[in-house]
């Protein structure tokens, strides 16, 4: 059964449409991906799941409960972990307020991420502890916000945009840390440009353009299609 | 002489943490949801009415006040559920208007449900005397209870938004609601609760006030624009501007008052440095909040990310 099933989705900003019968469906464990062009939907696929811009028809389950209108705590609740884009670290609460603040275990997760294993994974959070949000790079952001994401223990992390603006190193240690997560069982949806690196880290792959779906395959497909990856991804 | 400046200073500490505990609640509602409630004045005047029919009731100023303060957090979280959460993504011309409409409402409750005269509150005989506050400075027991009382509840605050959980909420509330929701946190019951205890806060205040002042209708709506003022000058959604612009508000008003007519009369002649002392003292804060505006536009402490 699918962890995160996504079927034929509308999402309007206001009046305008951006979504267009969205689908997508994440099973437990997998790796999955949304890749595309700016400002072709991904942002506002993973808003219309999180309920932060909630999708008009279709339907959203996650382990088969109904999410498509639930407020986002409640979503958030049933397990699911946002990673957002541009981070949205709480700027005015220190590295370590920014993870626990919102840290729960609330699926009874038998290793719950706790602040002593975030910091395990990213040592440079645990250096930066009495920092205020706004005082870190980019880099560590990014890590506090996997950090926040993670002690929140959700069923499904989602990360959208987690590497852009990061220098080379950077995005390595962040690719390091979802391989290892990937390791671990976590299922995880990822957004992002950086085809390479999603194809050796991710099972399966949609490519979306408009608001639709107009590619789907696993990895070895990817691969073997460059044409999609010229068309769509513009590489 | 020193001991005149010493007493208008605690006079202006008493009036200062009286403004700090209105100005409190309102600048977290203001900070988290961005509300601009000016019924807050409301909930003080309710404040002192509960604390001065519970008094009656109960023949005891601290039981008295004992309940007023659950009725008033009460009072508080029904006004929010029922009114006030239908303004949270309106403008804040439309919030300004239906609040404004809400003191209307409550002034006119309290004319009808505790008459038009207004209540004293009887404050038990040991308060009504005076303590030494230091050699040769007596002060009246009661405004001295104040500013204990007072300071304890900014320690109290203090601790609250600096060292728990919920504190840490807030914080990250009022800098991005949106992501505290989608870390799972319901910012609406968070956000009740946060009206529940500013709202006791300021019925706190009001029911301090009342045995100084009366108990009377609209008496929460001269110190609210203060309280406005308070919390503009000290970043809105900080409790530690609250506090700091909140002590000197109270001190400079108080002092201004005291001091002006004096200083002016060694340069003018007494009538008219009585004219322009009066002018001159009324408008003081408000020149202050228009220096601090021109200085630091977002006021002395803003909540960043906003
Ligand atoms: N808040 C918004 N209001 C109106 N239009 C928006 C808003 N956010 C995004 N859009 C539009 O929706 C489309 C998809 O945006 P988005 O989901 O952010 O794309 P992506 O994440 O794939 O770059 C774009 O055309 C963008 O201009
Ligand atoms: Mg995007």
């Amino acid at each position: 059964m699918s962890l995160l099933e996504v079927e034929a989705i509308d999402t309007f900003y206001g009046r305008s449409q951006v979504l267009f019968g969205m689908n997508l469906a994440i099973a437990a464990g997998e790796v999955v991906t949304l890749m595309g062009r700016n400002g072709m939907g991904k942002t506002t696929t993973i808003r219309s799941i999180m309920g932060l811009t909630p999708a008009a028809r279709g339907k959203i389950r996650f382990r088969g409960e109904d999410i498509r209108s639930l407020p986002s705590y409640r979503v958030a609740k049933v397990g699911l972990g946002l990673v957002p884009e541009g981070r949205q670290i709480f700027p005015n609460l220190s590295v370590k307020e920014n993870l626990i603040a919102t840290a729960a275990n609330r699926n009874g997760a038998s290793q719950p991420w706790t602040y002593e294993r975030v910091v395990e994974l990213f040592p440079r959070l645990a250096e930066r502890a009495n920092n205020m949000g706004n005082q870190l790079s980019g880099g560590e952001q990014q890590m506090l916000a996997v950090g926040r994401a993670l002690m929140t223990n959700p069923h499904l992390l989602i990360l959208d945009e987690a590497t852009e603006g990061l220098a080379p190193l950077i995005r390595l240690e962040i690719w390091n840390c979802l391989e290892r997560l990937k390791q671990t069982g976590q299922s995880i949806l990822v957004v992002d440009k950086n085809v390479e690196a999603l194809t050796r880290l991710a099972n399966r792959h949609y490519v979306i353009e408009k608001g639709r779906v107009v590619w789907q395959g696993d990895s070895e497909a990817l691969r073997a299609a460059p044409d999609i990856r010229h068309r769509y991804l513009g590489i | 002489m020193l001991l005149l400046l010493f007493e208008q200073f605690l006079n202006g500490l008493q009036i200062g943490l009286l403004l700090f505990l209105l100005a409190a609640g309102l600048t977290l509602v203001f900070g988290i949801m961005d509300l601009v409630n000016l019924a807050h004045g409301s909930l003080y005047m309710m404040g002192a009415y509960f604390a001065a029919v519970f008094t009656q009731w109960t023949g005891n100023f601290f039981l008295g006040a004992l309940l007023a303060l659950p009725a008033g957090a009460l009072l508080g979280i029904v006004v929010e559920v029922i009114a006030l959460r239908t303004l949270y993504t309106r403008d804040h011309l439309d919030q300004v208007l239906a609040t404004f409409g809400l003191i209307l409402f409550f002034n006119e409750f309290a004319r009808v449900v505790f008459g038009a005269g207004g209540m004293a509150i009887e404050l038990p005989s040991w308060l009504e005397g005076q303590v030494m506050v230091m050699p040769g400075l007596p002060y009246p027991s009661f405004r001295f209870l104040i500013i204990v009382v007072g300071l304890a509840c900014a320690g109290f605050l203090y601790l609250l938004v600096q060292k728990t959980r919920l504190g840490m909420l807030i914080r990250a509330g009022a800098s991005n609601r949106e992501m505290v929701g989608a870390l799972g946190i319901d910012i609406k019951l968070l956000f009740t609760l946060v009206f529940g205890l500013g709202s006791a806060l300021a019925a706190l205040a009001g029911l301090m006030s009342g045995p100084i002042t009366t108990v009377q209708i609209g008496m929460g709506d001269n110190i609210l624009i203060l309280a406005l003022v308070v919390i503009v000058i000290g970043g809105i959604g900080s409790i530690r501007g609250a506090f700091i612009a909140a002590i000197a508000i109270g001190v400079i008003d108080t002092m201004g008052r005291a001091f002006l007519p004096n200083m002016l009369g060694t340069v003018l002649n007494p009538s008219d440095a009585g004219t322009l002392a009066q002018a001159l003292s009324s408008m003081l804060i408000y020149i202050l909040m228009a220096a601090v505006l021109v200085l630091r536009p977002a006021g002395l402490f803003p909540a960043p990310g906003r």
